[in-house]
């Protein structure tokens, strides 16, 4: 594999990653022709960020640590993003 | 015009609807293969695209609130990864509507075995998304599945009263059923009209009227037959209008005297179509909703939060909880025996949890730590010998030790009895140390009439208007009276006018209703 960007956040939605907040997440990551996964361990396994039925039957609940990791063009920008949303509480999506 | 087909049934929740009808279990009729893996795949992308640009048209008519929760199920039909099991089981030679069912109904239950009530909350999204893509397959009235018809078949799942849509109005007609199943008090909660004991089998109709008020469904009505019902549409939306002055008032009776008028909930749900406003507290909240078939047993946390909600939500008004009353009807796989012969004599409510003690201790651990949150009263259902309340008042003193020593925040809630056993009924003198009563009249009046609730044939036998229940209820309220034990009735009878003057005469001060019912309640009091 290409050279990974990766990263992680806490989950701090009231919810966790439900309906709303994977809706978002898709979106935002569908902006991105970079791959972009997520796991809820350290070690994955890994999800594609932009499938919502793949992110949702993850069921990461509330103060759960999410990891991210981005390759391909743009990777960088697309993990900031991402990272940029889950820390807004899935307000505001920057870049989307 | 062709004659409309007559038929009478049992009322199990009062009002007057007519619609389409929508016929439960043989409503799906499978589809034809039509041999070609490609093609069924077309037809499979086909219903997919359909069944979003319905959504996406309902999204558009919706508020905020629905829009979000479509969206949700717009991106999820849209992600190829929800059909992509569906092609490859194509590929194996499957009809596209099985190939759909199966994988959509692999992807439910995933939903729903989760702990997080949130997670399992979604199945119902993705059994819509199942219905409306799986209604464009078979080209059957796509959308009426939605809500807005008339449910007909023999009887009718709880969860699929919940996932229908009710806003958009709907009625409930069905062959056996009963007055006193979960789905009739949840329709009652709601208003929804429900008509039980048709006693017809498959009835093929396309329309109905159905008069939940006379207890009457007509089939395929005529134009004269439909303008006939205006009228009584008409004086019944009158009645509900006169009701309606009623419903933030206090209860009085004509005298003046003050009457305490509590509701009877299932959930938490539930809460937010009641206006706390209009009723003194809660008086029976049944704890059943948290546990399931299928789904994991509620841990301590989970059902404190729960029952924290209903405190909360009462704003300081008592709050009644009811330990959990399964067996009988409600039968819990893990939970409760199997094998019984006769549920309704055998192993339930207090029977069963004092047998599983481990259930029951996380379940009084949980009220403990809610009490701090308002004025809860514990209740214990299916009492029938004394010794069944000083065992589970020594349990929960257990609990109370257990969590001090925990340094966890709890109090002691007062522990109350439901009176349903006749032989409670019949020597409540033996209960002394209840805190409080509650006359289950329901089971009451099945336990003394010999006549099971049901079971149509011996419905007309099983009648609260039997003389010996209301000696035993005004025998039961004397006793409370004399010893200051406060006593409240929460079954149907309650909620029935027609009862009304007979639990005041009895000398009851407390009642508890379905919600749909307190204006009505009220309004009948104000007269009596």
């Amino acid at each position: 594999m290409s050279d990974w960007f990766s990263g992680n956040i806490v989950i701090t939605h009231d919810v966790g990653l439900h309906a709303r907040p994977s809706v978002k997440l898709t979106k935002t990551a569908k902006v991105f022709t970079a791959k972009l996964e997520i796991a809820a361990k350290e070690d994955g396994p890994w999800i594609d960020a932009k499938s919502i039925v793949k992110v949702m039957a993850m069921k990461v609940p509330q103060h759960a640590t999410l990891y991210i990791r981005a390759s391909g063009e743009g990777a960088e920008s697309a993990r900031d993003a991402i990272l940029a949303l889950v820390r807004n509480d899935f307000e505001n999506v920057a870049g989307a | 015009m062709s004659p409309g087909r007559e038929y009478k049934g049992i009322v199990a929740s009062d009002g007057i609807y007519i619609g389409p009808v929508l016929s439960l279990g043989f409503r799906r009729s499978a589809r034809i293969a039509s041999g070609s893996t490609e093609a069924e795949s077309a037809a499979l992308v086909t219903a997919i695209k359909a069944a979003l640009s319905g959504i996406a048209a309902l999204a558009d008519a919706a508020g905020s609130d629905a829009s979000e929760i479509l969206d949700f199920q717009i991106a999820m039909l849209e992600d190829e990864a929800l059909s992509a099991p569906a092609h490859k089981l194509i590929a194996t030679g499957l009809a596209a509507d099985s190939a759909w069912l199966t994988t959509m109904d692999a992807e439910i239950s995933g939903y729903q075995s989760s702990e997080d009530e949130y997670f399992r909350a979604r199945a119902a999204d993705l059994r819509d998304m199942r219905d409306r893509v799986l209604d464009h397959l078979l080209g059957e009235n796509p959308g009426v599945s939605g809500g807005g018809a008339v449910l007909f078949g023999d009887d009718l799942a709880p969860t699929r009263f919940l996932e229908t849509d009710w806003t958009k109005g709907g009625a409930i007609v069905l062959t056996s059923g009963s007055t006193t199943s979960h789905v009739a008090m949840l329709a009652r909660a709601r208003g929804v009209p429900m008509i039980v004991g048709l006693g017809e089998g498959a009835i093929s109709a396309s329309s109905a009227i159905v008069d939940a008020v006379n207890g009457i469904v007509l089939f395929n009505p005529s134009q004269d037959e439909r303008d006939a019902l205006s009228a009584r549409l008409a004086a019944h939306v009158a009645e509900r209008l006169a009701d309606a002055p009623y419903l933030l008032q206090k209860a009085r009776r004509r005298d003046g005297t003050a009457i305490e008028l509590l509701v009877n909930v299932a959930s938490v749900e539930e809460l937010e179509t009641i206006d706390v406003r209009s009723c003194d507290g809660i008086g029976l909240m049944r704890s059943e909703f948290l546990f399931a078939d299928g789904k994991p047993l509620p841990g301590e946390d989970q059902q404190y939060r729960a029952y924290r909600r209903f405190l909360e939500w009462a704003e300081g008004r008592p709050v009644t909880i009811r330990t959990l009353d399964i067996g009988g009807d409600k039968s819990l796989a893990g939970l409760t025996p199997a094998d019984e012969r006769n549920p309704f004599l055998g192993l339930r409510g207090v029977r069963l949890t004092l047998k599983r003690r481990d259930v029951f201790r996380i379940q009084l651990r949980a009220l403990a730590r809610a009490a701090v949150h308002g004025q809860l009263k514990v209740m214990i259902p299916m009492v029938t010998v004394p010794e069944e309340l000083s065992a589970t008042a020594a349990l929960l003193d257990e609990c109370l030790d257990e969590l001090q020593r925990e340094g966890l925040h709890c109090a002691k809630p007062p522990l109350g009895i439901m009176v349903e056993v006749p032989a409670v009924a019949v020597c409540p003198e033996l209960f002394a140390n209840a805190n409080f009563f509650s006359i289950g009249s329901n089971d009451l009046t099945q336990y003394v009439t010999a006549s099971s609730r049901d079971e149509p044939a011996v419905a007309a036998l099983n009648d609260a208007a039997n003389p010996a229940i209301a000696k035993l209820i005004a025998s039961v309220a004397c006793y409370g009276r004399d010893n200051a034990i406060p006593v409240s009735l929460c079954g149907d009878m309650a909620s029935d006018p027609a009862h009304l003057a007979g639990l005041l005469d009895a000398g009851l001060t407390s009642l508890s209703v379905a919600p749909a019912r307190i204006a009505r309640v009220k309004r009948a009091l104000a007269e009596l």
